[in-house]
Parts: structure tokens; C-alpha cells; sequence
């Protein structure tokens, strides 16, 4: 059990104790973007804006404009949100090298509530040219992931979360761009989950064996380019497709996997995530639970409609 | 030429560039007079004169220039092609369908590192280079012109803040104050008021110079370039310096030269139609 945040801090210390080029640029938010290793370690390659995001995406893209490799960090909201205009202008148009890499995703915040809960980060970050968007489920995805952008070049933006999840990954998995990773073969169903969901998808596949009822689950890790192949094939060999995600469900992957499947193999899409609302303060099942996005909501669409 | 001193000489670069300026505005039938013809002086002396832009070892000019205020692409689209970035035979194809020279810069043109064009963002650019190059040990320096109006944007507030926090007295800011924006004056719309008292607050060695003069500017350079404080030049100029009847005029912020006007223009800079 490890929180996405939690291994990209310990991936920092790992990767700039063998590389002295990666830099970390935070906005006052360190200890909840887990970069104290970071920053103590190597404290002249570890920067503080201060609450001052604008200024960090800017600051950021000198740093990596100047051959810097180079990780912005702060919660998705203030990320993707208030410096949205500075992520599309200066890095993605100009193609700047950086990993932007957000924490505190969707309603998994929990207690802040609505305010910090970003449920609309990949649909800003997917409208813009020359961004690829990687969201890691565990531990092993996430350094794995990391690693693999620092082998492409350009803009990216890592969506990262606040919450522990359960190891799901061994270390001999492969994370490309524009891959996804398959559990499983079966064919009554798939379930498409992408960072905390995956758990939540991996254990409605277990509950639904019992039933007899097999179905294949889905990890778009790279939402961004997404996986068409995989979707295109799910949608031919599996009979029900299912999507979940902690996301607002207009323009998330629910809303990536329908373009998909729109333009290539028109078929039915269940979306579970959140529905077009804000969030709310609350422990985050409690929160899962309220905007369904449980395994019981998965179980429901494939029970009910038998 | 790379390192002249010779005021005439600028004169006469900055004469041509402001031709090129009219030019190009005209034939692409829209376009930032104003803006442009207030900052072209400053172009000319900082890379006529004070800029190295000779590459280093790995390839790098070592001296940076980021034009925040994109708008003014007219004026480094002609400096650029004075020192031979630009061939000066695509200067004419200005914001045109196919062109790579944008209304607003982008850095798809051989010498502009970044683009810009939305106002707000290139201090904190010009910091995040200015840090890289300390952690380089290089020492190179990082030049960012801003207009006035420009610094009603909040984020170059936050980059004022983090410039004095590392004091980063490689990058040297540039203030185009030239007392006009779209709406009007830059005290009418926003009233900034004291621009020196307050930079000043924030931790700059602050510089008064006039915009349009060599001189006064390259002392202003010069005496930036020694500081121990990240410095500020407030350079006062004049919107649409050159043309009289552009001189102080908002209507000359943003729009193009009919006929009759392009050929005064010209005549006043006694160029060729």
C-alpha cells in the first residue's frame, strides 16, 4: 500500500542521487507533494516558489529550456487549474521538456473537499497539443511510468493521487507511451480504470468470477495518447465495456474511450464517474460510495442487465 | 558589428529595423506599431551591443533575451533579422497564412528560445533560466522586456518574488514604459502609479533611463550588469517613437497603415516605398 505522490518522491531521491540534472520545482505544498527527501538531499537542486503557480510552470520551463531535467509539482487543482493558461502558452506551445506532475487528484482529497478536489485535470491537460498524460496506479507504475518520461521528450503531465492503493504491479511490467495494460482475457465484459480506480475495477473482476461472470480489466495508464488498439479490441471480443474513473465523466477517459469507440467500433459505454457535480468534504469511500464510483456500481451493471 | 559602441551606427540599425517594423505592418495589413517602435531602440543596443550571443560548448548563445511582450514580434522579427536569424526576404511574410513568422513569436523561429504572446509569463521563464545558469556556473545573463501595461498581469509579481528570493542578478528585466495599453493610459486603466518605489520594495536595483537613447541606455546596461541585486531598467520611451503621427497615440497600439499613412511613415524615416 503506497500513495501515487508517495512514490514519486521516493523516485526523485532514487533517480537524482544518479543524475545530477533533475531539478524539483515546488509551490509550498512539499510535504504533501512528498518532496522533503528531495529537497534535503539535494537542497540546491530543490526550488519553493512559493503559493505561486503561474510563476512555478514559468520557472519550471527556464529551468528545462536550459537543458534541466525537470519535475513541477503541486495539486492537480492549481496545476492544471490555475495555471492552465501557462501550461498551454509557454510549455506545451513552445514544446518544452517537463514533467508536470500533479497530486492531489479528483475526489480522492477527501477532507479539503470541493475546493482541492481536481475532477477535471485530463480534460484540461487532453485539449492541448503536444501534452501526453500518464496516470500511475501504485507504487511500481508510478516509478515505472516516471522513468519512462524521462525517455520522451516534451510536455507531460502525471496525474498522481493522495490516497494509499494495493500493489497491482511487479516490477517486469512495461509502461510505453500509448500502451495500456490488460488483466485478464475474459469476455463477458471490460472494465477501463486508470489510477485509483484500478483497484476498485481489479476487485469487481474477482466479486464477478463468483458470479461466473468473466470480464477483463483495463489500464489506460496513458491516457493520453490512449491505447486505441486495446480499446477497439476490447469492445470486439468482451461484451459489456464499463469505465470508471475519479473524474468528472464529461471529457474523462469514459469520454476518451467513446471517441474511440465512436469513430472505430460504435458500442455501448457504461461511464461510472463523477457526474457532472463538485465534490464534497468526506472520508474518500464514503465519497466513492456517494458519486458511485464503487465496485458495487461496476457489480450493478453487469448483474442487473444480465 | 557584434560589440560596437558607435552610437551612429545604432542609430542607423535602429533606423532600418523601425522601416522593417512599417513595412511589415503594412503588408500584413495588421499588427503592433505602437508596442514595436517603443522597444526597437532597446533591441538594437542590447544586441548590437551589449548581448553575447556567440555560442558557448554546448551550442547555447550565452546570453538570453525573452520578449514578454509578444505583441512587439514586428521589432524582434526585424532585430532578429538584423543579426541574421531571420532571412530578411521573410520578413515581409508577417502573420501571413504559411508564414513561420507569427503574429505573436514563436520559438519555431531559429533564435527565439521560447514563445510568448500572452502577457504575464516571461519573467518567471527569464528566472528559471537565469537559476539554471547559476547552477551551471555560467555566466551568461538573461534579459526580459516587459511592458508596462504588462506588469498589471499578477504572475509577474510572483516572478518579482522569486527573482529577489534567489537574487537572480543574471537576469536583467526590462521595463518598456511606455504610458500606453489598449484601453488607454497605463494611468487611466490600472493606475500602477510609482513602478520604482515599488520594484525597489521588491529587491531591485532599479535604473531610470531614456528608452531611445544609446547612451543612456548603455550606461544603464552596463551599470545592471555589475550589480550585486537583481536589476530593473525602467525604460522610458515613447509609444510609436519615430512616426509622428503614431507618437503617444493609444489608436496606434494595435492596427495597420493605409496607403497614404505607409508612405509618410516611410518618408519620415526617409526609406523607400
Amino acid at each position: 500500500m503506497k500513495s501515487t505522490r508517495k512514490a514519486f518522491g521516493e523516485f526523485l531521491v532514487e533517480k537524482a542521487a544518479k543524475d545530477e540534472n533533475i531539478v524539483v520545482v515546488d509551490a509550498d505544498l512539499s510535504t504533501a507533494t512528498c518532496t522533503t527527501d528531495f529537497a534535503r538531499l539535494f537542497p540546491n537542486r530543490h526550488f519553493d516558489v512559493g503559493i505561486a503557480e503561474q510563476d512555478l510552470v514559468g520557472f519550471s520551463a527556464g529551468l528545462a529550456l536550459s537543458g534541466k531535467t525537470v519535475f513541477a509539482t503541486t495539486f492537480a487543482m492549481f496545476l492544471a487549474g490555475r495555471a492552465y493558461e501557462q501550461i498551454r502558452n509557454t510549455v506545451a506551445y513552445s514544446n518544452i521538456n517537463i514533467n508536470l506532475c500533479a497530486t492531489h487528484t479528483g475526489l480522492a482529497v477527501g477532507e479539503d473537499g470541493a475546493s482541492h478536489q481536481c475532477i477535471e485535470d485530463i480534460a484540461l491537460m487532453n485539449t492541448i497539443p503536444n501534452m501526453k498524460i500518464f496516470c500511475p496506479a501504485d507504487d511500481i507504475s508510478t516509478k515505472q511510468i516516471l522513468n519512462e518520461c524521462l525517455k520522451i521528450s516534451g510536455p507531460k503531465y502525471i496525474r498522481l493521487g493522495r490516497n494509499s492503493l494495493r500493489d497491482v504491479y511487479s516490477m517486469e511490467t512495461n509502461f510505453k507511451l500509448g500502451c495500456s495494460n490488460i488483466f485478464g482475457n475474459g469476455t463477458d465484459g471490460t472494465i477501463f480504470a486508470i489510477g485509483s480506480t484500478l483497484n476498485i475495477a481489479l476487485d469487481a473482476k474477482s466479486e464477478l468470477k463468483k458470479h461466473g461472470i468473466d470480464v477483463r480489466v483495463v489500464d489506460l495508464y496513458s491516457i493520453k495518447p490512449v491505447d486505441k488498439d486495446t480499446i477497439i479490441e476490447s469492445a470486439m471480443q468482451t461484451d459489456k465495456l464499463v469505465s470508471i474513473e475519479d473524474h468528472n465523466i464529461i471529457s474523462g477517459i469514459g469520454s476518451i474511450i467513446s471517441n474511440v469507440l465512436t469513430e472505430y467500433y460504435p458500442k455501448k459505454l457504461y461511464k461510472l464517474g463523477v457526474n457532472d457535480r463538485f465534490g464534497k468534504s468526506g472520508s474518500i469511500d464514503k465519497l466513492y460510495k456517494m458519486y458511485n464510483i464503487t465496485k458495487e456500481d461496476i457489480m450493478k451493471i453487469f448483474l442487473n442487465n444480465k | 558589428m557584434k560589440y560596437t559602441k558607435d552610437i551612429e551606427k545604432l542609430e542607423f540599425f535602429s533606423n532600418e529595423a523601425r522601416k522593417d517594423i512599417i513595412k511589415m505592418i503594412y503588408k500584413a495589413k495588421s499588427g503592433h506599431p505602437g508596442g514595436s517602435l517603443s522597444c526597437i531602440d532597446i533591441l538594437v543596443c542590447l544586441y548590437h551591443s551589449v548581448m553575447d550571443i556567440t555560442l558557448d560548448d554546448n551550442l547555447k548563445r550565452k546570453d538570453k533575451f525573452i520578449l514578454s511582450k509578444g505583441h512587439a514580434a514586428p521589432a524582434y522579427y526585424a532585430i532578429l533579422s538584423q543579426m541574421g536569424f531571420i532571412p530578411r526576404k521573410d520578413l515581409v511574410t508577417l502573420r501571413k497564412y504559411n508564414s513561420y513568422l507569427e503574429g505573436h513569436p514563436s520559438n519555431k523561429i531559429f533564435g527565439v528560445d521560447v514563445s510568448s504572446g500572452s502577457l504575464g509569463q516571461g519573467v518567471s521563464i527569464a528566472n528559471g533560466m537565469a537559476m539554471a545558469k547559476k547552477l551551471s556556473k555560467d555566466d551568461g545573463y538573461v534579459y526580459v522586456l516587459v511592458g508596462d501595461g504588462e506588469i498589471e498581469e499578477g504572475q509577474v509579481w510572483e516572478a518579482f518574488m522569486t527573482t529577489s528570493k534567489y537574487n537572480l542578478n543574471n537576469m536583467i528585466l526590462i521595463i518598456d514604459k511606455n504610458n500606453l495599453q489598449i484601453d488607454g493610459s497605463v494611468e487611466q486603466v490600472k493606475n500602477i502609479k510609482v513602478i520604482d518605489e515599488k520594484l525597489n520594495a521588491f529587491g531591485f536595483n532599479v535604473i531610470n533611463a531614456n528608452g531611445h537613447d544609446f547612451k543612456d541606455l548603455s550606461i544603464a546596461f552596463k551599470e545592471a550588469k555589475m550589480s550585486t541585486k537583481p536589476s530593473c531598467i525602467i525604460a522610458h520611451t515613447i509609444k510609436g517613437k519615430g512616426i509622428s503621427f503614431m507618437e503617444n497615440m493609444v489608436s496606434w497600439h494595435g492596427k495597420s497603415l493605409n496607403d497614404e499613412e505607409y508612405e509618410k511613415a516611410m518618408k519620415e524615416l526617409g526609406g523607400a516605398i
